[in-house]
């Protein structure tokens, strides 16, 4: 949850009167709120935590942290299925399926991500 | 050179370490604040790789680990009722309250959601008007702005059945706490990034000055995290003790004005106890009076919970820097991820599940073969 990772925004739009962005971390996609940084442009990257990006970060310094997570498996970690990694910690099965509205899992592309 | 070939840069690594051994002349404890720098540091030997002159310490940065117990029961109650979606991050399903924990709860029938963002939570109250839908909003510095944000949306929509179980802390009360501490042996700081991104540097000069330790702003990955002892044990060397940022891609000295007005205006301060440590004062944030009809703690009666920590528990002592989570007899034995004691073995950020993960095989024989494996 601590980790704040970088991304690089894809499109933007506003939503219910907020400025919302989607957002590529390596091959997952994500909607951001840019309210906190709302000069951030399609093409830039920045720093972003639970859903909010905070701090904008130059392209080289993205690249390397984003390779650098995706190496070490962190962007699993951050973005993977929480319930499943908690049924595993806990020796149990997997709970079965989530309520219907319930944040999908993202789209990891763990295989993408791995094969960056 | 364990590990050394993970790095993305191994020369320009053995040329921060070469630097680091050439200035360093007696020992010298940093602490680093942030628990996803102490998972860093584990994951590539960085403490193995340092001189041993250079004692890395594990401070008490992982927002989970550091949630009071007492706010874990009134999760754990709020969460097993019929009427309530409780949405928390995934890494409080499991963190023990007393008995059991959110992912327990769920099974038993309880609606208890894992979502990325807050906003999400918000999601979910619109779109379920009949239920109550409440968020668990913990964490440090970079968490809080989002969460505050949230709250605001909440009111400005008129969202009326979502409320937030607030439990958020603020790191320099906490630096002050340990550095006041009889027993202390921390000498410099390595400062967490990301809550540096939100709330820039300015606190940090005063705790500098009163407790003459030099504070160094420092990046997540193995070379910032070398690049901020570097910038310690330099400053130490020198009799220096300033506030210095290695971590300016990420860090403005005025962090995030935006995000930092929005904390002011949800958010007030207030003591916070942490997990293992005990209440410090002005250490956490409580929604605002004007947020009053947002705060699940009031909507919800949840006051009288008696708690009771594991007497074995020692994380309060890792927390503080006291006792390395390896030194706790308790410690992959009587406490695995599977079986935790404490927050500090579940936490994808916590000290002891850091070392859990990267060291067992360190583990005297017999206890690493009780140990369940994880991975």
């Amino acid at each position: 949850m601590c980790l704040a990772v970088p991304g690089r925004v894809l499109d933007i739009e506003e939503r219910d009167g907020t400025r919302m962005a989607t957002v590529d971390f390596g091959g997952v996609v994500k909607e951001v709120c840019l309210e906190y940084l709302p000069d951030l442009r399609v093409g830039e990257y920045a720093i972003v935590h639970v859903g909010f990006a905070l701090q904008r970060l130059d392209e080289e310094s993205a690249r390397q942290t984003l390779e650098l997570f995706a190496e070490l498996g962190m962007l699993q970690e951050e973005f993977g299925d929480a319930w499943e990694m908690a049924a595993a910690e806990a020796g149990v099965e997997p709970v079965t399926e989530a309520p219907a509205d319930e944040t999908p899992v993202a789209e990891v592309l763990a295989e993408e991500v791995r094969n960056r | 050179m364990k590990y050394i070939d993970e790095f993305q840069d191994p020369e320009l690594a053995r040329r921060l370490l070469d630097d680091i051994r050439a200035t360093v002349t007696r020992p010298w404890a940093l602490m680093e604040v942030c628990g996803g720098q102490t998972h860093s540091i584990i994951r590539h030997g960085i403490d193995q790789l340092l001189p041993d002159e250079v004692e890395l310490i594990h401070g008490p940065g992982c927002p989970v680990c550091v949630t009071p117990l007492e706010v874990i029961d009134k999760a754990l109650e709020i969460a097993s009722r019929p009427e309530v979606i409780f949405c928390s991050f995934g890494d409080m399903l499991r963190v023990p309250g007393t008995g059991r924990d959110l992912f327990q709860v769920r099974g038993e029938g309880g609606d208890v959601r894992v979502v990325y963002s807050p906003l999400d939570a918000l999601r979910i109250a619109q779109r379920n008007p009949d239920r109550e839908v409440v968020f668990f909003g913990i964490g440090f510095e970079t968490t809080a702005p989002p969460n505050a944000m949230t709250v605001h949306q909440a009111r400005k929509l008129g969202i009326g059945n979502f409320s937030m179980l607030v439990s958020h802390v603020r790191v320099p009360p906490a630096i002050e706490a340990i550095m006041s501490s009889p027993s202390c042996r921390v000498q410099g700081f390595l400062a967490a990034g990301h809550v540096c991104s939100v709330m820039g540097v300015g606190e940090y000069p005063e705790l500098a000055e009163r407790f003459r330790v030099p504070i160094v702003v420092t990046g997540f990955e193995p070379l910032d995290i070398l690049e901020g002892v570097r910038r310690a044990v330099r400053q130490l060397e020198r009799g220096e003790h300033t506030v210095d940022n290695a971590y300016a891609r990420a860090v403005r000295p005025e962090g995030n004005p935006a995000a930092r007005a929005m904390l002011e205006d949800v958010f007030e301060v207030t003591d916070r106890a942490w997990r293992g440590i005990g209440v410090i004062p002005d250490s956490g944030w409580r929604l605002s009076s004007k947020y009053r009809d947002h705060d699940a703690e009031h909507r919800f009666a949840v006051g009288g919970i008696r708690t009771v920590e594991p007497a074995e528990c020692r994380s309060g002592e890792v927390l503080q820097g006291l006792l390395k989570p390896h030194e706790c007899e308790a410690f992959g034995t009587l406490c695995t991820p599977r079986t935790p004691l404490g927050a500090t073995m579940v936490s994808s950020e916590g000290a002891c599940a850091a070392y859990y993960l990267y060291r067992r095989l360190d583990l005297p024989a017999a206890k690493a073969r009780e140990a369940s494996p994880v991975v």
